[in-house]
Formats: C-alpha cells, sequence, structure tokens
C-alpha cells in the first residue's frame, strides 16, 4: 500500500473525527475552558511577592522607656514607640501589614491559633534601656508555622523592613555623632550592594513558569487520553469494524487519529499562550517558530505512548485507567507546577525519565529565556530518541491488537 | 457447478480455550444468499468476522472472492461489504457524509462517489434526509443507511449481521425486502446470520444452522422442514371453544393420528398423516359435538428445525433483551410444541 494512499486515507479519517468534533457544542467550549481554568488555577493559587498584603500583623509593644541623661538632666524616652510608628509610617506606604496592638506573646500566640493574625512582633520591656547603653535592641518576629509559604516571606520581609530602619538610624548616628556626611554613611555601614537582575527585562511572574508546562501538558494529555479514546471508543460502538474492512492500512487510522489529535492539541495550546498572553501578562521572548517546533515535537514524542496504550486496553474503560495511572505523575513530576530543582535527588532522577519533562524545560528556555535552538538540542533530541522508540514499539503492537 | 463466492475448509477459530468455531467447512455460490441459523455465542458472528479478515483464523483456510482472507487481506476488503451488528455510522455526521466518508476509504474518485452515493439514497427513498445527521434517524431509517453504506463499494460479496436485530416489525420487513431487492437486482452475494427463523426462512437460498461452532445441518429451508415433518405428515390446529376430554380421545383413536397435544383451555394440535386426514379429523370432533371455530395447517418452522436438530430451542438461547420472532406471515409458530 503505497505512502500516498495511507496518507489520503488517514486525512479523510481526520477530517471525519474534526467533523465529528466540530459538532459538539460541549466539547468545543471546553476546548476553551480547559486550559483557561488550568491557568488561572495554577496561576493564582500559589503565593507571589504580591500575594504579601494586608496581611494582619499584631504588635506587642511592651517598651517600658528610659531616661537619657542630658547634661545630668533625665530626659524619658521611649524608643519603641518611635520604632512602632516609623514601621508603621512604612506600611502605609506598602500596604503589606494591618496593624494592630497585642499584649504579648500569649495574647498573638492565642490570636495566630484562632487565625485572626499571620504573625506579631514584640518588642521588650528593655527594648530603650538596651539601645540606651549601647546594646542592640531586640525585636522578635512570631510567625505562623501552619503557613510556612506566608510566614517564611513575612519573616523576610519583616527582616528587611527592620534592618533597613536600623541602617537609617546609624546613619543619622554616624553623622550627628562623627560628622560623617550623610552620602558617605550607607557605604561604611553597608559596604556591599546587593542587586538581582534577570535575563529578560521585567519580573517574571507565575505565569510565566506555568504557560509552557501547561501546554507541553495538554499536548501530551490530548494524544494520551484523546487517542485511546476515539479509538477504543470507536472499537465499543462497532465503527471501528467499518474502517478494518475496507481496504485501507491500520497505519492510516490511527495516523488519521493522531492528525485530529495533534489539531486538537496545538488548538489548545494556542489557547493557552492566547490566554497567557492577553489575560495574564506573559510575554513570548523566544522565536515563535521554535515554540512550534518544539509543541510539534511534543506531540511526536507522546503519540507512541498514547497508540501503546491503545493497544492494550481492549476497552474504553481500561484505557482510562491505564491513561490515568501514566499521567499523574507525569503531571507533577515533570516540573510543570513545580521546579524540578526543588524536588529532592530520586524524584528528580524519576523526572528526567519523564519525557515531559524535557519538552517542558524546552518550552520554558525559549519562551521565558528567549532560548535558541542551541540551547535546547539536548531536549530536541531526548524526545526524538523517546517518540521514535516508542513508536517502535507501539506500532507493531497496535498492528496486532487490531487483528485480534 | 456455478462459481463460489467463498471456500472454507475446516475452519477453526480459539479464544484462548474456548473454541468459537470448531472446523467448519462451507462454500457459498456466487449470487445466493446463504443464511447462518443459531442462538447468539453459536460462532455465526465470529465465523463472518474471520470471512471480512476482521479476524484471524487459528487454523483451516477461507477464499473469499477468489483471495486467501489471511495472505491476501486487502484484496478480500476490496471485494465484500460488511452490515455488522453494531451500526458502522457517525451519529454526528449526516447520512451524505458517512457514505463520503466510507467511499473515500474505497479510493472512489469524486464523481463515481457523487454519483453512486445518489444512487443508493434513491434505492432506499432516503434522498430527502440525505443532508440530516445520522443521530436524528429512527433505527429503521438508520439500519435502511447502514445497509447502503455496505454498498458503496459495490461489494460483490455482502455481509450481513443480524440485520433485523432490534428493529420494529415495520422495519424488520423492510429491511428484509431491501436485502432480497438487493440480491435480485444486483446478484450481491450475501451471508446472514440470523437467530430469527422469519428471516432465514424467507430469505436464504441455503440455510447452515450452527450450534456450539460446529455446522450441524446445510441445506435448503424446505428440505430442513422435510427432516422434522418427514414426508407427508402434517400439524393441525383447532380451536375448539367446547373442547372436553371426550373430543380428545376420539381423535387420538384415530389410525392416521400421530400426536395430540393440548395447548390451552380451547385450542388442540394434531399431526397426522395421510391426504384425508384433515376430513377425519373434523369428523372424529364434530362427532363428539365440537364447535369448530378455526382450523389450520402449521408447517414445520426452522425453530422445529432446530430443536430437532440439536434438542433445544433457539429462543431459549436469545438474550432477554432479543424478543423471539412473532412475525406475522404463513410461519408464525404459536408457543407450546407438539410431542
Amino acid at each position: 500500500m503505497g505512502a500516498r494512499q495511507v496518507l489520503r486515507h488517514s486525512s479523510w479519517i481526520c477530517w471525519k473525527d474534526l467533523l465529528e468534533f466540530s459538532r459538539s457544542k460541549i466539547r468545543l467550549v471546553m476546548l476553551v475552558v480547559m486550559p483557561l481554568f488550568m491557568m488561572v488555577m495554577v496561576g493564582f493559587i500559589f503565593p507571589t511577592g504580591n500575594s504579601i498584603s494586608n496581611q494582619p500583623v499584631a504588635i506587642a509593644n511592651l517598651d517600658t522607656g528610659a531616661s537619657e541623661m542630658v547634661n545630668n538632666t533625665p530626659i524619658p524616652l521611649h524608643l519603641g514607640n518611635t520604632f512602632v510608628s516609623e514601621l508603621s509610617a512604612i506600611n502605609n506606604k506598602t500596604g503589606m501589614m494591618l496593624m494592630s496592638t497585642s499584649t504579648g506573646f500569649d495574647d498573638i500566640k492565642s490570636r495566630i491559633q484562632d487565625g485572626s493574625i499571620t504573625g506579631g512582633i514584640i518588642l521588650p520591656s528593655d527594648f530603650t534601656s538596651s539601645l540606651l547603653h549601647g546594646y542592640q535592641g531586640n525585636v522578635t518576629i512570631v510567625t505562623d508555622q501552619s503557613n510556612p509559604q506566608i510566614s517564611a516571606m513575612m519573616q523576610e520581609v519583616l527582616t528587611q523592613t527592620i534592618q533597613a530602619m536600623g541602617t537609617e538610624q546609624a546613619e543619622y548616628g554616624l553623622n550627628s555623632t562623627f560628622h560623617v556626611s550623610l552620602n558617605m554613611t550607607v557605604a561604611m555601614i553597608q559596604p556591599f550592594n546587593v542587586q538581582a537582575r534577570g535575563i529578560i527585562p521585567g519580573n517574571p511572574n507565575y505565569f510565566e513558569f506555568v504557560a509552557p508546562g501547561i501546554t507541553a501538558m495538554v499536548v501530551m494529555m490530548s494524544l494520551m487520553t484523546g487517542l485511546p479514546h476515539a479509538i477504543s471508543y470507536e472499537r465499543d460502538v462497532g465503527t471501528l469494524d467499518g474502517m478494518l474492512v475496507a481496504p485501507t492500512s491500520r497505519l492510516s487510522i490511527i495516523l488519521g487519529k493522531v492528525m485530529a489529535q495533534t489539531v486538537r492539541g496545538v488548538v489548545q495550546a494556542v489557547i493557552i499562550f492566547a490566554l497567557a498572553v492577553g489575560l495574564f501578562g506573559v510575554v513570548i521572548y523566544g522565536n515563535i517558530g521554535l515554540v512550534a517546533a518544539l509543541i510539534l515535537l511534543t506531540v511526536f514524542s507522546f503519540v507512541g505512548l498514547g497508540i501503546l496504550i491503545t493497544s492494550f486496553a481492549d476497552r474504553e474503560e481500561t484505557a482510562t485507567m491505564v491513561m490515568m495511572t501514566l499521567m499523574f505523575p507525569m503531571m507533577f513530576l515533570s516540573g510543570v507546577f513545580f521546579p524540578i530543582q526543588q524536588m529532592p535527588w530520586y524524584m528528580q532522577d524519576v523526572a528526567y525519565i519523564l519525557p515531559l519533562t524535557y519538552s517542558t524545560s524546552a518550552l520554558r528556555k525559549v519562551i521565558v529565556l528567549g532560548a535558541g535552538i542551541s540551547a535546547v538540542w539536548t531536549d530536541v533530541l531526548v524526545l526524538l530518541v523517546v517518540g521514535i522508540a516508542l513508536l517502535a514499539i507501539a506500532v507493531p503492537l497496535f498492528k496486532k491488537a487490531m487483528s485480534r | 457447478m456455478s462459481k463460489m463466492a467463498i471456500r472454507t475448509m475446516n475452519l477453526t477459530k480459539k479464544f484462548g480455550d474456548f473454541t468459537a468455531v470448531d472446523n467448519v467447512t462451507f462454500d457459498v455460490e456466487e449470487g445466493e444468499i446463504f443464511g447462518f441459523l443459531g442462538p447468539n455465542g453459536a460462532g455465526k458472528s465470529t465465523t463472518i468476522r474471520v470471512l471480512c479478515t476482521l479476524s484471524k483464523p487459528t487454523s483451516g483456510s477461507v477464499e473469499v472472492a477468489g483471495f486467501d482472507v489471511v495472505k491476501e487481506d486487502s484484496e478480500v476488503r476490496k471485494h465484500i461489504g460488511l452490515v455488522s451488528e453494531k451500526l458502522i455510522m457517525y451519529n454526528e455526521l449526516t447520512a451524505r457524509e458517512n457514505l463520503k466518508l466510507f467511499g473515500k476509504l474505497y479510493d472512489l474518485p469524486d464523481d463515481v462517489l457523487k454519483k453512486r452515493v445518489e444512487e443508493l439514497l434513491s434505492f432506499v427513498h432516503m434522498e430527502k434526509w440525505a443532508d440530516a445527521r445520522i443521530g436524528t434517524f429512527s433505527t429503521g431509517m438508520k439500519q435502511r443507511i447502514n445497509v447502503i453504506r455496505a454498498m458503496v463499494n459495490q461489494p460483490e460479496i455482502l455481509f450481513l449481521d443480524e440485520p433485523t436485530l432490534g428493529l420494529d416489525p415495520q422495519s424488520t420487513v423492510e429491511i428484509r425486502e431491501m436485502i432480497r431487492k438487493i440480491n435480485t437486482d444486483l446478484g450481491t452475494t450475501m451471508i446472514l446470520t440470523t437467530h430469527m427463523m422469519v428471516d432465514a426462512d424467507m430469505l436464504c437460498k441455503r440455510i447452515g444452522v450452527i450450534d456450539k461452532g460446529k455446522i450441524v445441518a446445510l441445506d435448503t429451508p424446505q428440505n430442513l422442514k422435510k427432516m422434522v415433518s418427514g414426508t407427508d405428515s402434517t400439524t393441525f390446529e383447532f380451536e375448539v371453544p367446547n373442547l372436553t376430554q371426550a373430543m380428545i380421545s376420539s381423535v387420538q383413536s384415530l389410525k392416521c393420528v400421530g400426536s395430540v397435544s393440548q395447548e390451552d383451555q380451547t385450542r388442540i394440535k394434531i399431526r397426522a398423516t395421510g391426504d384425508d386426514s384433515f376430513d377425519s379429523l373434523i369428523d372424529a370432533l364434530r362427532s363428539k359435538n365440537a364447535k369448530i371455530t378455526s382450523a389450520k395447517s402449521l408447517e414445520p418452522t426452522l425453530e422445529d428445525v432446530f430443536l430437532h436438530i440439536t434438542g433445544r430451542s433457539v429462543v431459549d438461547q436469545v438474550s432477554d433483551t432479543v424478543k423471539p420472532s412473532l412475525q406475522d406471515g404463513p410461519h408464525r409458530r404459536p408457543t407450546g410444541r407438539v410431542r
């Protein structure tokens, strides 16, 4: 049977599948809704710097104050109050906290327990006197350990704020005590200035992280679920026999189905990008052509797996079960939602077996970092090899399964 | 001897330890309608699937349209059409689109395909519905399209697996007429499986009775029925509202009577031999003051044949969803049985 005939037959089967698909309104709606849900869901549930705002924080100012002797005259001082008012002045600008007052650690503890605050700040009773006697003033930050993400961020932000306040005070001290010019005080107190700079302009948001991963995942899903479903469904209702009894190569049937599912997957990928760029402010830095090529390569690497499941699963139900079992680890271990580098080493090893890892990583490099082909060629190579290997196993098995 | 459309030699098909088709040998002549009769699970559908190249035989050889089903499967496929038990149609597509898809899989050029689709649609009087989706059709309409879909490549041999299954009586008659018309007009060889006695009796030139994977009898419907009835014994049914035991005894005492069975309060069935047996029976009943409201002779049915050969009833083994055929027509078989 000639290659042209196989192609001709498969494009008619593809035409049929797409026609069926396009006449089902629910399926058309889901085509858009599914990626939208995915984006919104994973894009918004993860905490970002912006999510630290209006956090209810209680401040227990236990400072009793002290007197400073100026010209043998005691002048009462209350540096705790000064600290609190400075903090609230900063907070007014950032809107990070909803500040309230507290009576001490026990009060803060019970309020964290009942969930009315997410953190607390305690100034001890000797705050002023320590400072006056040449010691450091202690500031205790109480965190909510049940919410590690928020508490870590609160701790960091508060530490930074308080240190900035300290620096400002020190600058003032240097200036007034040693008459150092205010322009130079910063360099004396903090000789090192740390700056973070990405390789692309702007601050990447979480959507930029997940959009490439979700694209790869949706393409994978359309082949891994769509393909076995399309074939085992036709087998169950009996229409597959109609194609098998026609003088059509088994290859045309599977190829036609693959073509239809690829169109579906690519359309979904385009929808994801449209949503990401239009709604979530994602910028694609890389070459669009390279992105498209990577998506098609992802399709190629998963076709074999889809066919393999189809050959093993004699019924639609079995196909769904097998596919779910395979898909879940891929979804969570391939760096779609969490960076692989955050995983323990043994999980990283598992991740590097999964082809989705390579396609996610390549897409991310190109989309977020604007990488060219030279940066992703190892990923491309892995995907190609995996795709060819899986097809080499799957196609003969499929042909065998079709003539039981 | 005429040319053979199908030659089957010692065909066996096993699924694991289960033998679905057991060493079956038969030929089908060109242009005949050949019936497979048997209960569900007897091996009819499996045989059809092997003949259609959908399933590979475990052993034995099968030639369809002169080609081997294993070695030359793609040649076989060009010459056959399949009307399966399940409809081979896509509900979301229109009748025309369904026909077009399958025509394209047979590599029909556009102009030929277009013309043929119109011909087929008018053959079943469905031109009006050509552009409506299959999903909106009644079961009978679906089956009409399903049959012409199998004809899109003008097959020499058409396989029909339970073509009247699940159809209402009117559609059953329609489809039956259609099958007969295709056979006479186009000379298409047909292989039909059914557990409906009426279908087999009315349509088939020859019938293979299949049971537990084996062909237990193969002959014309007439000859098969003779196997049961013997040479000239006939079964009569009388309806007598004032039926008494005395009447039954009187009939039983007649020489020509083989057996008598009482069907219910008013009906008796009598098997008798001889040309004048009917008159003798009426006389015997009248002599006991019987008021006969109806009397008719019953020909043996294919179900009797099946029962005779296998010792079991066909209907007994048919799944609950399929009602035994109680069609109108001369071969209606009442419940109960002459023994």
